[in-house]
């Protein structure tokens, strides 16, 4: 296989508009004899579904939720990204390129982030006049604040909600195109599989969780935007549901499936309380703005943080990074506070927290300004932990965030099988070795409204795709395997339940392919991952049968997959001998323990293909050229 | 501590439902409350039994998928919070906690405590929205708002959608949830030419989804997780006598 | 007219229609009240005031057959009202602690208007009905209201009286707001106002016409 990434000709900033013009286009009569199949209805798939169907195809949109609205992209609390440059500090176009660039750490392709940059003032726009409610200033105009990795405000936000409103107002573009009849929804359908018709994308196997029915559909290209992996490690931000499921059999279908060891960890969650914790909570990285991170000078200091004395506390992110101080990046945030809590610094009753301090702020504002502008995390913070963070400083530990890996596409979103295109979370993207924070769902947006419907005609008008029917033996046979994959885990009837092999899994991921890696850890999660994949083929515990509504076989269906996926992730990470972003491998690092990458021979997308799952996966590389942006060590001092 | 669970437990729509009894010990107060039904559960899957089956995902508060009546308040004894961000420590020992579907003819049960809020999309699909396809809208700051309005349709589309207010309702209605909608909409600059069709087509898909009559009693405003205003109920009804005449 | 019978239709239109005709009870309450308390002016003034009512009896009859329709308008709409909900709630909560949610009164005007109905029945075939019967410029309606079997002089009927204007006080302590609030004129701007006003409804009126049952029956 040879992966061609298909960037346009031309200068960086001419790119996509040269390429939007050489594109084929589908003619507006000829678009209603299209059929789309739109997997995920978060930001990228909603929004791709309701703008394919505005365009004239037929959309058939499949999400596990029972509604469009639930989606995780709803979970999303800081803002978007956009180089509207309003508060006049000096951005543009080219330095939310630039940054997006420098904050991964330089693994993501440069075309694509310098077109993400490109429509990023689009997004903004099209929210705004769909009704989305930002947070304005007093003079009617919209209000900006600033984020990690950037020294200028470009952050859009409406309140500590931004996901929501933003998936509120796709779920509101969709439900105008439902209503036409453009799209068909299915709410509570689990994609379990992709049928393929001559090497195509052609249609997908989906389980309608309600009633266990298990059923196909065709179109003549399929997109998923399902989202990332951060469910493989059990505890994560994401929500119960999130899964790779989508993605996995896409993979196993032959889509590659790009640098799967770059995870994001997120710095400032709330930390685990016990073994019973089910998911972790994030706290928006806005509150960086504000809040002070720290931690006593002398370990194993318990006392109660408001009795420690300014001058015996370590403000680590400002004494380091005096120059971004406590606005670092994400990855650099998290080993931080990985490191205070490994020389014995960490604070709260598992020694795994360091501090967030408001107090400051709060002296200097007022507590009315901060209710304001972070009263509902605040409110959420006292929720779960019981403590005030108006008196007490928050507790704080990195977690599992977001997954920069993910199915390998081109410039044009489509992965390595034909007519399946990837967008959002769900492919390897644009964030390369690490996201910033606001940048999620400026993506999410960008490949649904913007790229997608694009980038779509060009392949549906080079036509070549002969019609199909659910009824052929392909799709039948697909159906066939599908159930029958389900059949074989459910009699295995034995006596350990999903979420235990789940646990056992999360806890070797985090323990060995977590925030800190080294070969031998890896090589260890190698071992320990194919003994728990065989433990679940043989002790799995699932009730009931398939043709119900049976929620632990869902569960049960998406652990197979990531029990697969664990396993790559580690082969990923230990194939990559370099630390950069979020994948930091202890035997690489600079004498600051800083991220040593090493460009001469890691400056790749490392894209996968599936073969056999025998632990053989193929290897394919996709050189990363950097005409723009030259390589230097990230630097935040 | 120990707690005494009393499910209501139903087998699918059309099955006849009634309540179980489980004890549930070493519960922890740091636990969510889904965390203890968590455990509940991996008990029963492990002595053969089916675990209750509820609705949760983001378990931050946020998605509006969770939602569960739990000793006749729904999503719990607290104010203004959804059920999976409901902690333990808001119980003691030797509680007894019903916990049932929401109930309402427009929302049938699916499997125990997990039903079937569709009916909140198709007042969606009636007109929650403004019609503008993608590409050829204007620069965002064409149009000031003033940050009151701003905020006060950011505060109506705070609504997660999770049907609480039409749980909570002894008439089943659903007018905070569209209140809140049209109310976002009305409010803001974007939303004031669709402004008539809007509200009369939502009210009219809600009539026939089988909510019931808003009596005004507010019990949907103390039971919003999102402490949604019944000031949206107001605005509703002004809005579509505004539309109607 | 079909756009308005449509929006009567719809829940609400109807609410509208319940939330109209309530006002238009509640005012009537006024009048009604300013009659009543001339009985405190003794026989003369009360029996003078009903003889000029029947002398304007045409208008009084019309001003009935509207009241009667505004009346019939708010009895059958609340009727239809109170089955729909109970309709959209089959099922009801095992555990259902009420009044964390709601004030009773707000959650009972199908009973309080239920009995205030009932009540009305038996005031009207009393006093309304004795009233139609009764001619020439010697009828002593004062004498049939205090002192006959029927009158507030038996404590039965006074504290009958009492009871059902308690009831009635009730309902208007929900009902009154709630009218409001269904015009969409409850945001802030009016709450205070709206609020001062219904105490005159539910708290004032209701006890004017208590004080009348109250001081024949158990005073005087």
């Amino acid at each position: 296989m040879i992966l061609n990434s298909k960037i346009p000709e031309g200068p960086v900033s001419q790119k996509w508009n040269n390429h939007k013009f050489s594109m084929k286009l589908v003619n507006p009569a000829n678009k209603r004899k299209y059929d789309i199949i739109v997997v995920g209805s978060g930001l990228a798939g909603g929004s791709a579904a309701a703008t394919l169907a505005e365009l004239g195809y037929n959309v058939k949109a499949f999400s596990y939720h029972e509604s469009p609205r639930r989606a995780h992209s709803i979970a999303a609390q800081g803002g978007i990204n956009a180089a509207k440059n309003y508060p006049n500090d000096g951005d543009s176009i080219y330095r939310l390129f630039y940054d997006t660039v420098k904050g991964g750490d330089y693994r993501a392709r440069e075309a694509n982030v310098y077109r993400l940059a490109e429509v990023s003032n689009n997004i903004i726009d099209q929210c705004v006049a769909q009704g989305v409610p930002f947070a304005r200033e007093y003079g009617g105009l919209l209000d900006n604040r600033s984020f990690g990795g950037a020294q200028v405000s470009r952050t859009f936000y409406a309140r500590g909600q931004t996901g929501q409103q933003l998936l509120l107002g796709v779920y509101s573009a969709l439900v105008r195109q439902m209503n036409t009849g453009k799209v068909q929804f299915f709410p509570r359908h689990d994609m379990l599989d992709i049928v393929k018709v001559d090497g195509k994308a052609r249609g997908v196997v989906t389980r309608n969780l309600e009633t266990g029915e298990i059923t196909s559909h065709s179109a003549h290209a399929v997109i998923l935007a399902t989202g990332g992996y951060g469910n493989v490690f059990f505890l994560s931000t994401n929500a119960m549901a999130s899964n790779v499921t989508a993605s996995w059999r896409a993979h196993k279908q032959g889509a590659c499936f790009a640098n799967p060891c770059f995870t994001q960890i997120h710095p400032t969650c709330i930390p685990v309380s016990s073994d019973h914790q089910s998911k972790l909570t994030l706290m928006s990285e806005s509150l960086r703005n504000d809040g002070r991170v720290w931690v006593p000078k002398k370990a194993g200091d318990d006392r109660n943080p408001n009795n420690i004395p300014d001058e015996e506390r370590d403000y680590y992110l400002e004494r380091l990074y005096p120059s971004f101080g406590n606005l670092v990046p994400r990855d650099v945030a998290s080993r931080r506070a990985k490191e205070m809590c490994d020389k014995g610094h960490g604070v709260g009753p598992t020694k795994l927290a360091v501090y967030l301090d408001f107090a400051d702020v709060i002296h200097r504002n007022g507590k009315d300004w901060v209710s304001e502008k972070y009263g509902n995390l605040f409110d959420m913070y006292r929720q779960i932990t019981g403590e005030n963070p108006y008196e007490t400083p928050m507790k704080i530990y990195p977690a599992v965030h977001y997954t920069m890996g993910g199915l390998w596409v081109d410039y044009n979103l489509m992965s390595t099988v034909p007519g399946l295109h990837v967008l959002g979370e769900a492919n390897f993207s644009d964030h390369g070795a690490n996201r910033l924070g606001a940048s999620a769902l400026m993506q999410g947006l960008a490949d649904g409204y913007f790229i997608i419907p694009y980038t779509i005609g060009d392949y549906l008008a080079q036509g070549g795709l002969k019609e199909v029917r659910t009824s052929d033996d392909t799709f039948q046979h697909a159906e066939r395997l599908v159930k029958e994959s389900l059949e074989k885990m459910l009699a295995i009837k034995g006596s350990k339940t999903v979420d235990d092999i789940h646990k056992e899994l999360g806890k070797v991921m985090w323990e060995y392919v977590g925030m800190a890696r080294n070969k031998e850890g890896l090589e260890k999660a190698l071992e320990l991952i194919p003994k728990l994949k065989d433990d679940f083929w043989k002790n799995v515990l699932i009730p009931g049968g398939i043709n119900e509504y049976n929620p632990e076989l869902e569960k049960a269906s998406r652990l197979a997959d990531f029990l697969e996926l664990g396993e790559l992730m580690a082969r990923d990470a230990l194939h990559r001998e370099e630390s950069c972003g979020g994948h930091f491998r202890e035997e690489f690092q600079t004498e600051e323990n800083e991220a040593k990458r090493n460009d001469e021979d890691f400056t790749y997308a490392a894209a996968w293909e599936y073969n056999g799952g025998d632990g053989n996966p193929l290897l394919h590389k996709e050189e990363l050229k950097f005409d723009e942006v030259s390589l230097t060590t990230r630097s935040y001092k | 501590m120990r707690i005494i669970v009393q499910a209501w437990r139903q087998y699918d729509r059309n099955s006849e439902g009634n309540f179980e009894s489980y004890p549930v010990d070493n519960v922890s107060e740091d636990m969510s409350f889904f965390e203890m039904l968590d455990m509940l559960n991996n008990q029963l899957l492990k002595d053969g039994k089916d675990p209750i089956s509820f609705d949760h995902d983001c378990r931050e508060g946020i998605c509006g998928t969770c939602g569960i009546m739990i000793n006749g308040r729904a999503h719990g004894p607290l104010k203004g919070v959804t059920t999976c961000q409901l902690h333990m420590r808001s119980f003691k020992d030797g509680d007894t906690l019903v916990i049932e579907p929401w109930r309402a003819r427009a929302f049938p049960v699916i499997r125990d405590l997990v039903v079937d809020r569709s009916g909140f999309d198709r007042v969606m699909e009636a007109g929650g929205y403004v019609s503008v396809s993608t590409g050829g809208v204007p620069d965002a700051n064409v149009i000031p708002i003033l940050k009151d309005d701003a905020d006060s349709a950011f505060d109506a589309a705070a609504c997660i959608g999770c049907g609480a207010c039409v749980a909570a309702c002894k008439n089943s209605s659903a007018m905070l949830f569209v209140g809140a909608k049209v109310s976002q909409y009305a409010l803001l600059p974007q939303g004031q030419v669709e402004r008539k069709s809007r509200v009369k087509n939502m009210v009219g898909q809600m009539d026939v989804e089988g909510f019931g009559n808003c009596t005004n009693t507010s019990a949907c405003e103390v039971e919003c997780p999102k402490e949604i205003s019944v000031e949206n109920i107001a605005r509703l009804n002004r809005e579509f006598v505004k539309a109607s005449f | 007219m079909t756009w308005l019978l449509q929006f009567f239709q719809s829940s609400i239109g109807k609410k509208i229609l319940m939330a109209v005709t309530g006002l238009l009870l509640a005012f009537f309450l006024i009048a009604h009240l300013a009659g009543n308390l001339m009985l405190f002016g003794g026989p003369e003034m009360f029996n003078n005031y009903v003889l000029s009512l029947t002398n304007l009896k045409p208008l009084v009859r019309i001003a009935e057959a509207l009241l009667t329709l505004i009346f019939l308008g708010h009895v059958f709409s609340g009727i239809r009202v109170t089955l729909e909900n109970k309709k959209a709630k089959p099922q009801s909560y095992q555990v259902a602690p009420r009044s964390a949610t709601s004030n009773f009164y707000s959650r009972t005007m199908a009973v309080s208007g239920s009995i205030v109905f009932i009540f009305l029945v038996f005031h009207l075939q009393t006093f309304w009905w004795s009233f139609q019967k009764m001619h020439g410029n010697d009828a002593d309606f004062y004498e049939v209201v205090v002192h006959s079997p029927i009158g507030f002089n038996n404590p039965l009927v006074a504290v009958f009286y009492i009871l059902a204007l308690i009831l009635l006080a009730l309902h208007l302590r929900h009902g009154f707001q709630s009218a409001f609030q269904t015009f969409g004129l409850a945001d802030s701007r009016y709450k205070g106002i709206v609020e001062k006003t219904a105490v005159l409804f539910w708290l004032i009126i209701p006890l004017g016409f208590i004080s009348i049952p109250l001081y024949f029956g158990f005073i005087k």
